[in-house]
């Protein structure tokens, strides 16, 4: 939901990020305002998945140039496990099997850490455990997986609900979901879409990074962004998204490629 | 504070005659043992680097360590234990007193007779080619007496082995029998908080469907160092689960040797040693298939921190008679500091053309994708790597007999990061 005077959560301001020798990131502009869905879509490359990462703290990536600030304060200066105590949740593309780390084990400390950054008490096993088989709902998941290794053996829609879960537990104030919905079947979808549904409130934002359309059916965005080439190109609302659904990337890169003829070059692109 | 060995380790044996003087006469039931023990010493030079399978472990620690026999030093308590399970038979080894002593034995298990001991000792350290290996021989010479057991036929028994070294050398002789269809359960507790040498060398025949589950936690001290010799033999239809354990320890080199007599048995190996500081832990194992069929799947892993040094050795033979073997040998290893070392090989000898003899190793350190997840939700980064460590340990510790499990858990193994 738009509301002009809700509180900027995420600003990010011509945000410029490489990986080893490639730049990625050209020029990121975006602000998230509570109570907001975002989606940000374009082709594989585009950069959005960088875009996610960077904000999140991954250490293969490096910030070049530009500003991200969350409520305010800096958020680049953070280590990534401070982000994700003070309330930014990145649900992974492809989340990672840790064998031998028991999934219940893993949420409990996750979320005790998000907990004690709230100033709320931290839950022991018994409590945690009644919290954690209540949320398990929101993702319509089997309490047997608590007993699993965190994501071992998981099928695809498995470890997407799991990432869901994560939310449900963290309660983050910007969720920022990393092609959520790749891999997944119908049923597995609307489990997925029903859950950030849910979650979603007039305190926080999702950030939905997505290459297909079929997501927004059921995530209804207040905005969508295309991304091209490490910057967003243009910004509008649902109808965007089914335009792209309809003509393809094509006009993007046309657009693209007049803007880059448009601009002259800056000093990083011509070293 | 007693004997210890003065000058550096090497080609010659002079350092070893005066300590071999200072030892008290042979004595006991072991006595022709000691003697013999004590000449082949006296002739063999300690292992050197340039025997391939002393290749990377250095012995030189053992130059600064108190050696005198722990009969000589004074008794070390054993520290608080976890309480025994009632069906578990405890006994405290500590190389002088009769661990036998003021014990009830269950059903089913009985001291083997002295005939049995003489006609039973080292018969599978000759079956499995290390009788004249320079840590047995080691043993042969201090070793003052042998806890020699019989599991009778079809009997179930659980047995825990405690034992706490002093400031000394403390030789620990065992031998086991166990007659078809017995079960035996067995934890064994090696404990070193102060410097000295802790010498194991344990015997086990398993006859026909026996089964033998063995957990081995041996926790030391940097100036503690670690031989021990662990030789099985199986008859068909047998099956040995071994589950190891070392963390801690200045030098700990353990060879577990296994011989499937006439192959069609169940081998399973879980190998776990831990190293941080200047630490070295060597696993040398040798599994030979005398027969065919016969099936083995070992794992083996290695946490090396500091400038600790992990060294693997798995060697298996496949002679012609053994077809139709169906080996596997993994070792996994993590680096956690770029100046700890891993050293991983498998030894295969097959000359049988039927067989499957899988192989594998890894080295690896922190998985950057892993650790990233963890923080990711809020988990600092050493929390994460703890996780990361905990997780790597917990799939052999996990195959320990319940009693030696609750002697190790992981917060005795935290090892540093760099």
């Amino acid at each position: 939901m738009i509301r002009p005077d809700a509180p900027v959560l995420l600003e990010i301001r011509d945000l410029e990020a490489r990986v080893e020798d490639k730049a990625i990131l050209k020029g990121v502009n975006l602000t998230v305002r509570a109570g907001e869905i975002h989606a940000v879509m374009g082709r594989n490359g585009s950069g959005k998945s960088t875009l996610s990462k960077v904000l999140a703290g991954h250490p293969a990536y490096t910030v070049t140039a530009g500003s991200v600030t969350y409520r305010g304060d800096n958020l680049l200066e953070l280590d990534p496990e401070q982000r994700a105590r003070i309330g930014v949740f990145l649900g992974f593309q492809y989340p990672v099997e840790i064998p031998g780390v028991s999934n219940l084990e893993f949420l409990r400390v996750a979320t005790n850490a998000r907990r004690a950054e709230q100033g709320h008490e931290e839950l022991d096993t018994f409590a945690f455990e009644d919290l954690v088989r209540e949320r398990l709902q929101v993702v319509q998941m089997d309490p047997a997986f608590l007993e699993r290794s965190v994501n071992e053996g998981f099928s695809g829609g498995e470890k997407k609900r799991n990432e869901i879960l994560q939310m449900a537990l963290l309660d983050p104030l910007v969720a920022i979901l990393d092609e959520t919905d790749s891999g997944l079947d119908i049923d597995a979808l609307r489990i997925v879409a029903g859950g950030v549904n849910q979650l979603a409130n007039a305190d926080n934002a999702t950030l939905l990074i997505t290459h297909y359309q079929r997501l927004l059916d059921a995530i209804t965005p207040d905005y969508v962004h295309v991304m091209a080439a490490g910057r967003i190109l243009r910004t509008g609302g649902k109808e965007l998204a089914l335009e792209l659904e309809r003509r393809g990337y094509d006009w993007v890169d046309q657009e693209l490629a007049a803007l880059e003829a448009a601009e002259p070059r800056t000093p990083a692109e011509v070293a | 504070m007693g004997a210890s060995l003065a000058a550096a380790p090497g080609r010659d044996t002079a350092w070893l005659t005066p300590w071999l003087a200072q030892l008290p006469p042979p004595a006991g039931d072991l006595a022709t043992v000691q003697q013999r023990g004590r000449r082949a010493l006296a002739e063999q030079p300690l292992p050197s680097a340039r025997q391939e399978d002393w290749r990377f472990t250095d012995l030189s620690l053992l130059a600064q360590l108190p050696l005198a026999p722990a009969s000589a030093a004074a008794p070390q308590p054993l520290p608080p234990l976890p309480t025994a399970e009632p069906d578990v038979l405890r006994l405290h080894l500590d190389g002088c007193q009769d661990p036998l002593e003021g014990h009830t034995l269950p059903a089913g298990l009985e001291p083997l007779s002295a005939a049995d001991i003489a006609q039973g000792l080292g018969h599978t350290l000759a079956a499995t080619g290390c009788e004249h290996h320079w840590p047995v021989d080691l043993n042969h010479a201090t070793a003052g007496r042998v806890l020699a057991l019989r599991v009778a036929s079809r009997a179930r028994v659980r047995l825990e082995l405690v034992s706490a070294q002093p400031e000394a050398l403390l030789p620990l002789r065992v031998l086991l029998v166990l007659e078809e269809k017995a079960q035996l359960e067995l934890s064994q507790l090696l404990l070193a908080e102060q410097a000295g040498l802790t010498s194991l060398v344990l015997e086990a025949h398993l006859a026909r469907s026996a089964r033998l589950d063995y957990g081995l936690v041996a926790l030391g001290s940097p100036q503690a160092a670690l031989l021990g010799h662990l030789a099985l033999e199986q008859e068909p239809e047998s099956a040995v689960a071994l589950t190891t354990v070392t963390a801690g320890w200045g030098l700990a080199r353990l060879e577990p040797r296994l011989l499937q007599v006439d192959g069609q048995a169940e081998s399973t190996l879980r190998g776990l040693q831990l190293v941080e500081g200047r630490q070295i832990a060597d696993t040398h194992s040798h599994v030979q298939f005398g027969g065919p069929e016969g099936q083995l799947d070992q794992l083996h892993k290695a946490v090396a921190a500091g400038q600790g040094r992990s060294v693997f050795n798995g060697a298996v033979r496949v002679p012609r008679a053994a077809q139709r073997t169906n080996a596997a040998q993994l070792s996994r290893n993590l680096l956690l500091s770029d100046r700890a070392r891993i050293d991983t090989k498998p030894e295969l000898e097959i000359v049988a053309d039927d067989v499957k003899c899988a192989h594998g190793a890894t080295v690896s350190s922190l998985q950057t994708e892993e650790l990233f997840y963890l923080q990711s939700r809020g988990i600092d980064a050493d929390q994460a790597a703890g996780l990361l460590k905990r997780a790597f340990c917990e799939e052999v510790l996990r195959q320990l007999p319940p009693p030696a499990r609750a002697c190790c858990p992981q917060e005795r193994l935290q090892l540093e990061s760099r």
